[in-house]
């Protein structure tokens, strides 16, 4: 990331790498909870599998102040516009992880109640599979969107900034 | 009861359907059809009510009869004397909306709250946020496939829903389970309790203020996952019990694993009580705090560690017991208050009576198969399907058609971590159940919440719903 020039006391980077690295290492999820994956997720941000190392276990009730929207398990009709006003009230920039099979696809539940993946309502940058994903499928997917946003511009196409 | 305002009237705006006429022959035309069935039928005409199919009409609490007083003053009725009127309250109430999307309501719960300052008057619960479609899901699934819709409902407690949902299959079939296989899913289903507890107390501990039981009780709840998962291979919706016995025997040095549990699991809950019992903070927030009259409880069909707290002595596996429960020891807690230091107190002596269920599962673990025999319902054995050609037959048909049920319908009831859960299924002959209804326990729960808040404070909403451990997969389905 940084080049050394001859003063050990000067960093030299891009503003671009700069922002991102900030970017990745203070994102606070919204709980969004709303199933089995809410549980797992849970799990994922206590103290045996300690989210708090990748910078983001503090998970904020208000979605003015999160980056990141985990949806975490099956989205009903019912709930679709409640998610999709909670993802409008994040700041931009905000990112999306779909968290399990419901969330993704559906999963096993095609019929008249759910929806079917939440990428019909809000843009999804990572899909973690799994019914539920497992702690550490979470921590891959929440690696890989960090690995997303380093290596992508900080200004996303789709968004205001 | 008497002096309760009568909160859960509303939601009275369902279409009246018209009775279907029909021609002289029986049969409708597609219009009077959709009448007739509350369906769109595919050409016609978008109806009218098709976007109101499932709301519940204005989600908001219904006026009550305007005070006369306010009467007066919005000028509706004349008087006067109006200026000297002292009980002008009703322009002092404000509703306040809690939920979908909130944390301490354990999902996805939404409560509308008319306040008076900050003392509750009404409530309203309002559910349907996480409505599944899984009793509908039941019917497009084999009895050895339901097990992988079920366990999803009340996601805490998997194992008892497949548990739950096995014995009804099996009470349809009349098939006998082998005693290995039932002390298995004893062990597993007590095992479940203890980790949903552990979740409970870790929520309840959050929501009131004592974070570090979040820290604590997921902690905990880890031991029995890692369990879990060396068993059934996941640690959530195991599908591991199935009708006719468990997926798959216990593991090589199962034993060891159940020892280590104890030692977890039992010292940590020696250092909640002594962090919680005489926290006087933990004391104000919970005594005498949501009180539910074992009348109220019976009345709105609370069961499980809610009801036993108000001292209903109901317990499932004393009163109708299940899959041999009946031989190991237990005591049932019971608590006098109905507050909710009550079922914080009988929460955590369940956990102690299901660790000394386990105990005993532990001593005396019968030995034999973990599976029936009956060829109906088990498939051949590996070995078989190599050697005969009828037995890779008749395993193939197992698993793409299933075995069928005899027409009839049952109800089973067992005891999860919430309460009574119960299955009524209804077969009517096929591989798969025709109709499947679950009784759920936090269903009864959350339609309680009103008797249990009116005229408590806010605060007292978080403390009372923490206590009561809803879990809103259970009540939608």
């Amino acid at each position: 990331m940084a080049a050394e020039v001859h003063n050990p006391n000067f960093l030299l980077t891009t503003l671009d790498k700069g922002i991102s690295w900030t970017r990745t290492r203070s994102m606070w999820p919204a709980t969004f909870g709303l199933a089995c994956c809410a549980i797992e997720m849970m799990a994922t941000g206590a103290a045996h599998h300690d989210l708090a190392r990748f910078g983001m276990e503090v998970f904020r009730a208000s979605p003015r102040q999160a980056d990141l929207m985990v949806v975490a398990g099956r989205l009903s009709q019912k709930m679709a516009p409640v998610l999709r006003q909670v993802y409008d009230q994040m700041a931009e920039p905000k990112w999306v992880i779909s968290m399990g099979a419901c969330a993704s696809t559906g999963g096993m539940f095609n019929n008249y109640a759910l929806v079917q993946g939440v990428d019909e309502i809000v843009p999804v940058d990572v899909y973690v599979p799994g019914c539920p994903p497992g702690p550490q499928s979470l921590m891959h997917g929440i690696l890989t969107l960090q690995d997303k946003i380093m290596a992508g511009e900080i200004r996303r196409s789709t968004g205001l900034l | 009861m008497s002096d309760t305002p009568n909160n859960t009237e509303g939601d009275a705006q369902a279409p009246m359907l018209e009775p279907p006429t029909g021609s002289a022959d029986g049969s409708l035309d597609a219009d009077e059809r959709r009448r007739a069935h509350d369906i769109w039928v595919a050409g016609t005409e978008e109806p009218d009510w098709i976007a109101n199919a499932t709301d519940e009409g204005a989600q908001e609490l219904l006026p009550r009869d305007i005070d006369p007083a306010l009467q007066i003053q919005r000028g509706i009725a004349v008087d006067d004397d109006f200026i000297d009127q002292p009980t002008i309250t009703e322009d002092e109430r404000q509703i306040l909306n809690m939920g979908p999307q909130h944390p301490a309501t354990h999902g996805v719960l939404r409560l509308h709250l008319e306040l008076d300052g900050e003392t509750i008057r009404r409530v309203k619960p309002i559910i349907g946020y996480l409505h599944t479609g899984m009793e509908k899901t039941a019917e497009n699934l084999t009895y050895m496939q339901g097990g992988t819709n079920v366990t999803r409902m009340d996601y805490l407690s998997p194992l008892n829903n497949e548990l739950c949902y096995s014995l009804a299959v099996e009470q349809l079939l009349g098939v006998e389970i082998p005693p290995r296989a039932q002390a298995i899913r004893i062990l597993m289903t007590e095992l479940n309790r203890v980790a949903s507890h552990l979740i409970w107390v870790a929520t309840f501990g959050m929501d009131i203020g004592a974070l570090s039981m979040m820290i604590y009780g997921f902690r905990d709840r880890e031991a029995i996952l890692a369990f879990f998962e060396k068993v059934t291979g996941l640690r959530m919706n195991h599908n591991y019990i199935r009708p006719g016995g468990v997926a798959a025997d216990l593991p090589e040095g199962w034993e060891e694993d159940i020892d280590g549990i104890f030692d977890i699991v039992g010292s940590g809950l020696d250092d909640y009580e002594d962090l919680l019992n005489r926290n006087p903070i933990f004391l104000d927030r919970t005594r005498g705090v949501g009180v539910l009259t074992p009348e109220e409880a019976q009345a709105y069909g609370v069961t499980g560690p809610a009801a036993r707290a108000s001292g209903v002595n109901f317990d499932l596996r004393k009163a109708f017991p299940y899959s041999g429960i009946e031989q190991y020891e237990f005591d049932v807690p019971l608590g006098k208050h109905g507050d909710t230091l009550d079922r914080y107190l009988v929460r955590m002596e369940e956990m102690r009576q299901s660790l000394r269920i386990v105990q005993q599962v532990l001593e005396t673990m019968p030995p034999g198969d973990y599976r029936t025999d009956d060829r109906k319902v088990t498939p051949p054995p590996r070995k078989r399907i190599d050697e005969s050609m009828e037995a890779l037959i008749h395993h193939f048909k197992l698993f793409t058609e299933g075995f069928k049920a005899p027409a009839g319908e049952v109800y089973q009831a067992v005891e999860s971590p919430r309460g009574e859960l119960g299955m009524h299924l209804v077969s009517k002959g096929g591989s798969k159940p025709w109709r499947l209804h679950a009784r759920t326990p936090s269903f009864a729960i959350v339609q309680a919440l009103p008797v249990m808040l009116t005229d408590q404070i806010v605060p007292d909403v978080i403390a009372t719903l923490a206590s009561l451990d809803p879990v809103l997969g259970d009540v939608d389905r």
